[in-house]
This record gives structure tokens, sequence and C-alpha cells, in this order.
């Protein structure tokens, strides 16, 4: 709770080895327009494998717009255009024969509203892998469903009650749901769009920790108005302005020494 | 001089408070206004509701129930199966009717003029012997006995026992009264004036009717005084243009005074004879002989005595004149009180069920022979001629036949239709101007569906007329875009965050939809579906159109078979001049409305169960 109190304040180790791991997403020229509007500014970015990154920004600044670049659910907005190349392990992912489903299960997203479906735990976590055919049984199902609810950490208060509603549950326990449903189909990236902004303090640390706990194994990129969150969790820090990516590099460089005036002015509060 | 500074800041403040407080008032009065005008909008709707219920409860709910007589009847061979086959299609073919008929006969044995046996025989119901046909019929082994069964009675005896007969007054005599024979044309003497208030008040319709009379004759002076004014110029006129020699004026003046001296020769012919009967009716009443004969157009007086009872002709004060309707036992005197002045308020003219068949019908309910039961034949029996048979069988058949056509339609290409356009359809013109075009379509007269059907289905592809496929397709038209529109507002409000989670883990568009936001979109649109179901059973003018108004006995059995609906059923029966009809209509609307309170309940019911909150 101490980091709470102290605004700015790195507090995971950003290794240099994490700077330097391999590649997940390599964007290059993003651009994206809402009709006339021009929402994301040639965006360039690099994002390391097995580790957090984060996006911050004011409201309106393109970070969740190029979020939802990555797995193309800008898709779904009829006026949205996509310009530029986003490769993920050098894999174009606008490339026209590309399928968006099977991208989709690569990369798994959670919503800032915590949206699970209306129907029991158990299927909220089953459906991804029951869709994707990833369970040959009904054992292999139960098996995939019990380790993706351990793994969000949600396992011990949810197994006594695995056929209650989803909606059921408590806002960070929906939330913590919707990480074990995204987590189920084996994706390699999560996206988390501002995953903490409806819950509380108690329930924000719970997904910090496991969040802290999953980049052992998957490429996260967390969108975050919350600049003491991206210091907590993150090894790198985007900050976008205006849909520019002004600076990108090492949290703690970021925070503790931006070469941008803009990303000094928001770090301290100056606007945003 | 702080008294003053206070003073002065209290009035200020007092001030501006008072304009606060005015403004407060102003607001709570607006409020109070509006929440009544609120409350006066529903007790008036209330009001009528109240009016049209009970009127059409009050109309409609008799002809739920039903006489009928239960007669012993004599089954005779001869009549049924006189060779004795026990064949049950030659017993069914046998003429029970006679049986029935006979049986009826047997009670009023003095009834034997052939004009007065049609009228008790037109007591029973062309219907009578349904109920002993199928007893037989079902147990031969009756024939040649005597069984008691139900027969049916015609709809005018019906009405006649459900109050919409006449108004029956009873008085005893207060004389000793002497009948001159026990059949026919009889006279009865009372030693007391027990006639006279008949009298008086027969005497008092009488001069009611010659001033209307009077006052009728004089109306039709007026006019006629105004016509020949009217004729008189243009008389003078024609004679201007004789001696103008004008050939043009005179055709014109001719032709204009024409149809005036027809109009004079009318009211000249309709005002004296209106004259002459007041002036026939007065001379009545001037007479000193104290007689009266009475009409059908006053009440009925009938004596009853010795057992029998006396249809009264001539009245005086203390001795009538009249025709026996039912055998007296004697000529004996009767004492004062052993005999009554029965009088049938309403005059017979404006009666169903005349004289004789109310006294008939009188006797029968004396001798317990009359029932009532619930009228299973409404239920159970397609339409007829006669309204005592008539039933709404065939109409809910076909209204049922043709609702499935419609669901069966409906619900598939609407909820796709409304899925394609909310989900999947590329926002463009094209889409645009169909959005458009499915919620102009559900403000088009449905008659103009009907038209459709008659162009479409009947004449270009060729379906049968009056079939419920055909009044099933048009109500699918008519229908469609409500469920298109219901659908897609139920689509519209399941939240987009439902859809993206499923995206979210790697469901394709169509999965989302499918397997996340239909389901919680389908009590919506079975609401929608429900309602415009609802819409459609009431429906009637776009069925007129494709023949679904003809007149059907049989109940059909598919949707090909002619056959009509619930609406335009009670619509065909509300035309009809027989009173029984009346009862029947408002008994189909009762139905009608039933099955839309039901259907509308079962749309609440859904939308309340089914309803997910998130």
């Amino acid at each position: 709770m101490d980091m709470m109190v102290h605004p700015i304040k790195v507090v995971s180790a950003a290794s240099p080895e994490v700077a330097s791991a391999a590649i997940k997403i390599a964007a290059r020229s993003v651009n994206v327009f809402y009709g006339d509007k021009h929402a994301l500014k040639d965006v360039s970015v690099d994002v390391p494998e097995r580790a957090v990154t984060a996006f911050i920004g004011p409201s309106g600044c393109g970070k969740s717009t190029f979020l939802r670049c990555i797995n193309r659910m800008n898709d779904t907005i009829p006026i949205a255009r996509v310009t530029g190349q986003i490769l993920i392990d050098d894999l174009d992912i606008y490339d026209p024969s590309l399928d968006v489903v099977q991208l989709r299960a690569r990369v798994g997203m959670v919503f800032q509203k915590p949206n699970p479906f209306p129907k029991s735990v158990y299927e909220n976590v089953a459906y991804g892998p029951r869709i994707h055919g990833l369970a040959k049984s009904k054992a292999d199902l139960e098996e995939i469903v019990v380790t993706s609810l351990k793994k969000a950490s949600l396992w011990e208060e949810v197994k006594e009650r695995l056929t209650d509603p989803g909606t059921g549950l408590s806002g960070g326990q929906q939330q913590r749901l919707c990480i074990a449903r995204a987590i189920a189909v084996s994706p390699e990236i999560i996206l988390m769009d501002e995953p903490c902004s409806a819950l509380d303090p108690i329930a924000t640390a719970r997904i910090e920790e496991l969040i802290d706990e999953l980049r052992a194994n998957y490429t996260i990129i967390i969108v975050t108005h919350s600049m003491q969150q991206a210091a907590r969790v993150s090894q790198r820090t985007a900050f976008f302005h205006l849909g520019v990516l002004v600076e990108e590099g090492q949290t703690e460089t970021i925070f503790t020494n931006p070469s941008d005036k803009r990303t000094l002015d928001y770090i301290t509060g100056r606007f945003g | 001089m702080t008294d003053v500074a206070l003073a002065a800041a209290a009035r200020t403040r007092v001030a501006r408070d008072t304009a606060a407080e005015a403004r407060v008032r102003a607001r709570y009065r607006a409020e109070w206004r509006f929440r009544m005008y609120g409350l006066l909008a529903i007790a008036l709707t209330g009001v009528f509701l109240v009016i049209v219920l009970t009127d059409v409860l009050r109309k409609g709910l008799p002809a739920f129930t039903q006489y009928h007589l239960n007669l012993e009847v004599n089954v005779d061979p001869a009549e049924i199966d006189p060779q004795n086959t026990r064949d049950p299609g030659v017993i069914r073919a046998g003429d029970f009717h006679a049986l029935v008929r006979s049986a009826l006969r047997g009670i009023f044995p003095e009834v034997s003029e052939r004009a007065v046996r049609r009228r008790l025989d037109a007591l029973l119901s062309s219907g009578a012997s349904d109920a002993l046909r199928d007893r037989v019929v079902s147990d031969p082994s009756l024939i040649g006995t005597s069984a008691r069964v139900p027969v049916l009675i015609s709809a005018d005896a019906d009405l006649y026992f459900k109050g919409l007969g006449t108004n029956i007054d009873r008085r005893d005599g207060r004389g000793a009264a002497t009948p001159t024979g026990t059949i026919g044309e009889i006279s009865i003497t009372s030693t007391a004036n027990d006639f006279s208030p008949d009298l008086t008040y027969i005497k008092l319709t009488i001069s009611i009717r010659a001033r209307d009379l009077r006052a009728e004759a004089e109306r039709f002076r007026r006019s006629l005084r105004t016509v020949e004014a009217r004729r008189g110029e243009l008389e003078s006129s024609l004679a201007a243009a004789r001696n103008a020699n004008d050939a043009a004026r005179i055709a014109a003046a001719e032709s204009a005074l024409k149809p005036v001296l027809g109009d004079q020769e009318t009211l000249t012919s309709r005002a004296s004879e209106a004259e002459n009967r007041a002036a026939e009716l007065q001379a009545r009443l001037d007479r000193v002989d104290s007689q009266e004969t009475l009409e059908d157009t006053q009440p009925s007086v009938l004596v009853a005595i010795n057992g029998g009872l006396v249809k009264v002709k001539q009245l005086g004060n203390a001795r009538i004149d009249g025709e026996v309707l039912l055998p007296l036992s004697s000529e004996s005197e009767a004492a004062p009180g052993a005999w009554q002045i029965i009088t049938y308020i309403t005059p017979e003219a404006n009666r169903r069920a005349g004289d004789r068949e109310v006294t008939w019908l009188e006797r029968l309910k004396q001798m317990g022979l009359v029932e009532a039961g619930f009228n299973w034949r409404f239920f159970s029996a397609g339409d007829s001629r006669e309204p005592e048979l008539a039933g709404i069988r065939g109409a809910l058949t076909g209204s049922a036949l043709t609702l499935l056509v419609t669901l069966l339609i409906c619900l598939p290409l609407g909820v796709g239709a409304a899925i394609y356009l909310e989900e999947f359809a590329i926002k463009n013109r094209v889409t645009e101007v169909i959005e458009v075009n499915i919620n102009n379509l559900a403000a088009v007269p449905s008659i103009v569906f009907g038209l459709l059907g008659l162009a479409v289905f009947l004449n270009f592809i060729g379906l049968p007329r009056s079939a419920p496929i055909v009044g099933g397709l048009v109500l699918a038209l008519l229908v469609l875009p409500t469920i298109i529109i219901a659908a897609r507002a139920a689509l519209k409000a399941v939240p987009p965050s439902i859809k993206e989670a499923a995206l979210g883990v790697g469901a394709s568009h169509q999965q989302a939809v499918f397997h996340h936001v239909l389901p919680l979109a389908i009590p919506g649109i079975l609401t929608g579906t429900i309602i415009g179901m609802a819409h459609a059973l009431g429906e009637t003018a776009p069925l007129l159109m494709i023949g679904m108004v003809a007149f059907i006995v049989e109940v059909p059995t598919s949707v090909t078979d002619a056959g009509t609906v619930l609406p335009v059923q009670i619509y065909l029966w509300s035309d009809l001049p027989e009173i029984g009809f009346q009862a029947k209509t408002a008994a189909a609307i009762i139905v009608l409305l039933g099955f839309l309170f039901v259907m509308n309940g079962a749309a609440i019911y859904l939308r309340r169960r089914f309803e997910r909150r998130w």
C-alpha cells in the first residue's frame, strides 16, 4: 500500500535484459482515422516479449485506439481506417490473408468495465476454448477452466460456485474472471484497456499483482490513466499525446528522466 | 441608526423572499396542474374502458348460456328405422325432427289449426333433434322406448327466456267471472268492473296516438304550404316565359315544376291520411259504449281462468270477448281471486315472440321443462344462418391456422432480417433506404396489404381464395415490419460490451451474435412477436380483400380450406338483422378480447421472466 502514497516511484525492477528481450510486437507508421478525424498519427513502437508495457497519456490521446489496433478490434467500428504496419512475430496482422479470429485468439483482451457473459462462471471461461476446439474432452475443458481460474488467482474464491452467474461476482472478481477468460484460449499477448478504472483500490492491487505474475508467460500491454499504476506494473512505458507517440522507453527512465518536455509536464501533473 | 439599517436589510431580504416564494409556489402549481392532467387522462380512459367492457359483457354474456326444453320424446321406430336394421347409417338419416315436434305437440293437444301448429313448431330450432339423434345413434336400444332429451329451442324463444320478451303484470279478479265457452271465441263477464283500468289505459294510449297523428298531419300541412308557395313562384315564372316565348326558359321552368307537383301530391295524401286516422281514433274515444278493440300495437291483455288462458280482443269495463289460447277446463263461474288478469306490457308488434308463443313458453316453464345450460355449441359449431346454431369453432380454427402460417413466416424472416440489418449489413445508402422503408411499412394501412395479397397471392400465384394460407401470408406482410423493428430494438438493447467480450476471446462476428447477443435479445424479440401476432389476430380489413369474408359452415381442417377468422366472423355477425346474432357478436368479441388479453399477458410474463440485467 505504501506505493500508493508516493505518486511517482518505480517499484518494478526493470532489468536491462527486458529491454533487450525479443520484440513481440512491432508497429510501423500506424495511422488511424475515424472518418475525417486523424486519431493516431504515425506511431512506431516495439513491444518486448514477456514484459508489461504501459501506455499512458491524457484522455483522447489515442492510447486505447492504438491498443485496439493490435487485435484489430477497430474493425468493428465501420468508420475506422488503419494504415501502416503492425507485426506480431514478424507477421503483418493487417495482411488481407490473415484470419482476424485467429489473431484474436492469440491476442486476448481485457476491457475497461468488467464484462463477463451473463452465464455461469464456468461457461465464461469455457466459451473461448470450446469455440476454438482447444479441449478434446470434457475433462480437458475442465482442466483448462481450472488452470485459467488458478492463473487468474480466482480459483480459491469461485471453486464452490462455478455454476453461479459470472455477473454475480464482485467487480474485482469479475475483472479477474475476464482475465481468466482471456487466458483460457492460451494467447501470447494480453491487451488490457484500463482494467482497474472501475475497481476499488484493493481490487486494483490484486489485479496489479496478477499482472506482475502473468508477465512471466505473456506479453502484456496495459493502458492506464494512473501513472502510479504504470510505474508499479510496467517495465516499459509509452507516452501518447494528441494522437502522437511522444516518448517510449524503460519505465524508470520515463518517470525519472524523460527526454521530452511534454512527458515531464504530464508526469508531474501540469496537464492531463 | 443600526435599527434603521437592520430594518432596511430585513426589508430587502423579505422582498427577495416573497419573489422566491412566488416562484416556488408557481412551480408547485405547475407540477400540480401537470399531475392533474395525467390523472384526468387516466380517469377518462378508465371510464371509456369500463363503458365498453360493461356494454360488451352485458350483451355478450347471455350468449354463453342457452335455454333448451327437456322433453320426453317417444322414439318411434316407424320414423327412424322401419325395417329394423339397427344400421347407424339408416338411423342417422331418420326423421328425428318429426319425433321432437310431435313430443311438443303432445304437450299442447288443443293446437289443431294448421297455421297455429306451424307457430308451435317454430318454437323449436332446426337443430332441435341433434341431441336426440346422437343419443339414439350411440344407443339403438332406445328405439321403441321414450327418452328424455334436451331439445334446442329457436333463437326467439331463447331470447324470450333471456329477458328480451316482455314484462308480465298479473292481478287477481275482484268479481266473479263467468266464461261462455271452453274453446274458440268466448266472452267472459265479471260481476265487478275488473277491466276498467285496462280500458282506461288503452283509451289513454289511443288519445296519445291521436294527438301524435294530428301533430304529424300539421307538420305535413306546413311543408305543403312551402311547397305550394314554391309552385306559385314557378308557375308565374313559367307564365312569364310563355309570354316571352322563350323555349329554353319554358323547358327549365317546366322541369323544375314537375317534382314540386309530385311533392305536393305526396304531402297532401299523407296529411289527409294522418288526419283521417286521427279522426277515426277520436271517434273511437268519443263512443259511449266504452268498448275497445285491442290492437297489436297496444299491450296484450289476457285472462287466466279455470286452468285456461283467453286473449282479450274486445275490452269492456266488466266484460271481454276473446280467443282461447289454452283451453278452459269448464264454463263454471270463477270466484273472486280465483282468476287473474294478465298483461303482457310490451305490445305484440314490438316483440319477437307473439302472445301465443309467450303463452306456450310460460306454460312450458311452469311445467319445469325449460332448462338453461352452458352453450357448448357456441364453441363446437361452425357458422350458421340460425343464431341458436351458430358457433365460433370455424372462426377460431381459421384464426389458429392463419396465425400459424403468419408465425412460421414472420418469426424466422423477421428475426433474420433484424439480425442482418442490425449486425451485418454494411451501412450505406441502400440499407438506409431499406431501414426507412421498413419503418414506413409499419404505418401502411392494412387494407393495402389486402389489395397486395389479392393481386399477388390470388390473381398472380393463384392460391385458393378464402384460405388461411393466403390470410397468413397477407398478415405476415403486415406484421413483418413490427417484428423487425421490435427485434432490432431488442438486439440494439444488448450492451456492446458483451459482443466485444466475445470478439475479444476470438469468437467470429457470427458466433458473437448467435451465441451471446441473440440469446439476450430473445425476450424482447418474443414480446415484439407476440404483440405482432395479437395485432394480426385482430386484423380484419386485409382479410376481406382476399375473400375470408365468405359464409362458411364447415370448420377448416387445413390451411388451404376455405375459412374465416374471428374478427371477420364478428364483422359478419354484426351485419345480420337477427337479434340473436347481436348477442353472438358480443360473445365473439369477448372471446377475441380474451385471446388478446392472454397473448399480451404472455408477452408481459416473458419479458418479466427472462429479462436479464447486467
